[in-house]
């Protein structure tokens, strides 16, 4: 603990902060695109589409083939493998179609959860296997910066020690080892919104959980410039009988990242969990009005929260791809919006509003 | 790790955050006066006056009996247990002299450091034992705030990971203790100036050090917002051959804190360690002025610092009180300012504020 041997030359930070800084950039966030294939049969099959490789090209295009509208709201957006490698109908490489309006190539890394065992059924997420090679490949292949999400849940027994000790650990390591590759590492961490909690224990555990993980990558000497965080919001759990309104949960997300995430963090990129689009902008919007101090960008990285419309509107038909397309630019600018803290609500959303209040103290 | 039992209710969470706030209040850091008995001997030495209870008395008496000026720019005073007890010339309470000028009363709490066997030379602080039943009896008498110092050092096996887990860990149940007592626990991880070290070791072992502090603070449920804290500037160490300018030191010491504290945290006093008057206040200065963000307040916790000028000025006698007074109200007030980056130096400084106050391998 006496010396250092860093881990980076100054070139390398400054190439991972600036990659960090132009991804959450004012007013942008990223498009979660990165859908595993048994992902995209959730997404596809609601709709009547096969699944099929083509029809997750197909999809991915008309997202990736927006007008510059997006150009000013989307900083980032986070490929699936298979995507990466995709193209579009003339043959541009999707990864250079996105490189080249200026908005930053992610790629999912992990390899998804396995069982911990020993535990009321919780995970870590495996993928260290080889992943400074899978990494130097996807640099090359145009990405700057990776994904890998953890899993936390909570109930009467979890998230145990066990659970938030090894993820904060796994995600240290691919921290540690995307940097070494030239990629800004997302680190997810997310507690499901499964449950009946209520705001205060989501906040409390969610306090616990980031103060694991930034230990953790403080000891695996991982650049936090050169890092963003994908939290879940501090939200109540989906059967929770209590309402709160967007500024309790506002109050409560800020709080505890406040408490947690190091100012030097670039920027702190939300998971729209299972929010609706409407729901997930407002929220997004009311973090960004929280009037208590935040030094680092409050932004969005979301994937069913900008999509389901899309979705909605394309149903596989070719006809409908410029309506879908229409219905992705809609959400990117709402969010952008939200991330300036200049949303302004259609009112679908039925929050109490302000007369749930709670000063910031009692939190 | 799953339910919460809160430490704190909000009316408790809500008068530490209120006091924190006020003791680094725009412009506002603290005077550290809580040198122990043995200290303020090496004070007293230095002027040739002998260390009674009376003497002691008679120069703390100068400095809180200032002109209620001083309250612009000292927002807290921290106590030594005999000097909470006296009182100034009027009969009044030092305490209560201090408080009726909208001055925060705080209180050192430790009892010093204690070995750590096994290692090189390291230490841990103790003091816990009662601590519940002593905070609660000092708010009785007037205090709102406490003060605790951890020592670490910077060699080549040093800091080893048992001295930076149980510093950090004893931080955490010393300031868990007096949130329970409405003290506001400003915690203190010093790390020596002592080696030849440069600035990135420095930098490198500070934040290593700060972050097993956040997290023991986190694992022993302490509400961020009503705690203060007081570590050392990033500098390089004192026989490093290598010079840094009041902005480098700077730019290391927000880089750091920017890496490891956490925004709840409404103040960060830095200690002074060997730095000269005019030294800690020209980087307390350049610190405020670095272009990161800085969410907390930044400011001062100086004993030395603070009081080189005006233990010269006094000398031991009662016809100089004035000029001593003067000499720490000039202090306070450069501080007040460079609090805020607005401190523009004279061309010319006087010879106490510029003669290095530090003593190898200080202890209190």
């Amino acid at each position: 603990m006496t010396h250092q041997y860093p881990a980076l030359t100054a070139e390398q930070k400054k190439e991972l902060q600036d990659i960090a800084q132009r991804i959450v950039a004012p007013g942008k966030g990223i498009l979660a695109a990165d859908e595993s294939t048994g992902s995209m049969a959730k997404r596809l099959n609601p709709i009547g589409v096969e699944n099929t490789e083509e029809n997750r090209r197909r999809y991915r295009q008309l997202l990736f083939t927006a007008d510059q509208r997006i150009d000013s709201c989307i900083g980032g957006v986070i490929f699936f493998h298979e995507t990466l490698y995709q193209k579009t109908d003339d043959g541009t490489p999707f990864a250079k179609l996105i490189k080249d309006r200026g908005i930053v190539v992610g790629i999912k890394v992990d390899k998804g959860v396995v069982p911990l065992a020993g535990t009321n059924g919780e995970t870590t997420t495996q993928g260290l296997d080889g992943l400074s090679e899978r990494c130097a490949q996807y640099k090359k292949d145009g990405a700057d910066f990776a994904k890998w999400r953890c899993v936390l849940k909570i109930s009467e027994t979890t998230p145990s020690s066990l659970a938030i000790m090894e993820n904060a650990n796994v995600l240290a390591r691919y921290a540690s080892i995307c940097q070494q590759n030239g990629i800004v590492p997302i680190v997810e961490p997310e507690i499901l919104p499964d449950g009946d909690h209520d705001l205060k224990r989501c906040q409390y555990v969610t306090e616990k959980v980031l103060a694991a993980v930034y230990k953790a990558l403080s000891d695996h000497h991982v650049y936090l410039e050169g890092t963003l965080l994908k939290p879940n919001m501090v939200t109540p759990g989906h059967s929770c009988p209590t309402k709160f309104s967007s500024e309790e949960i506002a109050m409560a997300t800020v709080t505890a990242l406040r408490r947690t995430v190091p100012p030097a963090v670039t920027g702190v990129t939300f998971l729209s969990g299972g929010q609706s689009e409407e729901e997930a902008s407002m929220n997004l919007n009311s973090i960004n009005t929280c009037p208590l101090l935040k030094p680092w960008a409050l932004t969005f990285s979301y994937g069913r929260a900008l999509q389901a419309s899309a979705l909605n509107a394309w149903r596989g038909e070719l006809n409908n791809e410029k309506a879908a397309t229409e219905e992705f630019i809609k959400r990117a600018q709402a969010n952008g919006q939200a991330a300036l803290g200049k949303f302004e609500s259609s009112g679908t959303c039925g929050a109490a509003g302000k007369s749930l209040y709670v000063a910031n103290h009692a939190y | 790790m799953t339910h919460q039992f809160p430490a704190l209710s909000p009316e408790k969470k809500k008068e530490l955050a209120d006091i924190a706030q006020k003791i680094v209040a725009t412009g506002k850091g603290i005077l550290a006066a809580d040198e122990s008995t043995g200290t303020m001997g090496k004070r007293l030495e230095k002027i040739s006056v002998e260390n009674t209870e009376e003497n002691r008395r008679f120069y703390r008496d100068i400095l809180f009996s200032s002109d209620s000026s001083i309250a612009n720019s000292i927002g807290g005073v921290i106590f030594f247990h005999e000097t909470l007890y006296q009182k100034s010339d009027s009969g009044k309470l030092f305490p209560q002299l201090i408080k009726e000028k909208g001055i925060v009363v705080g209180i050192k709490v430790d009892k010093g450091t204690a070995a750590l066997g096994g290692t090189d030379g390291e230490t841990t602080t103790q003091g816990l034992d009662g601590l519940s039943e002593r905070c609660a009896q000092y708010k009785k008498d007037g205090c709102d705030f406490a003060k605790w110092r951890c020592v670490l050092k910077i060699s080549d096996s040093c800091p080893s990971a048992l001295a930076i887990a149980e510093n950090a860990n004893v931080l955490a149940r010393y300031a868990s203790i007096c949130q329970q007592n409405g003290l506001v626990p400003i915690v203190e991880p010093e790390i020596l100036p002592d080696g030849d070290h440069d600035l990135q070791r420095c930098q490198y072992a500070t934040e290593k050090v700060l972050a097993a502090v956040y997290k023991a603070l986190s694992d022993h449920h302490v509400y961020l917002e009503g705690t203060l804290l007081k570590p050392n500037m990033v500098t390089a160490g004192h026989s490093c051959t290598k010079k840094y300018t009041p902005e480098d030191v700077a730019l290391a010491t927000v880089t750091t804190l920017g890496r490891t504290v956490p925004a709840a945290v409404p103040g960060i006093c830095f200690l002074s360690g060997g730095q000269s008057e005019e030294e800690a206040s020209l980087n307390l200065n350049a610190i405020n002025l670095v272009p990161l963000h800085r969410p907390w307040k930044l400011t001062f916790s100086y004993g030395r610092a603070l009081q080189a000028s005006a233990l010269a000025a006094w000398q031991g006698k009662a016809a100089n009180k004035a000029a001593a007074q003067q000499a720490f109200s000039n202090r306070a007030k450069i501080n007040g300012l460079a609090s805020k980056g607005e401190y523009k130096p004279a061309a010319t400084a006087d010879k106490a504020s510029m003669q290095s106050l530090h003593t190898a391998k200080y202890v209190y």
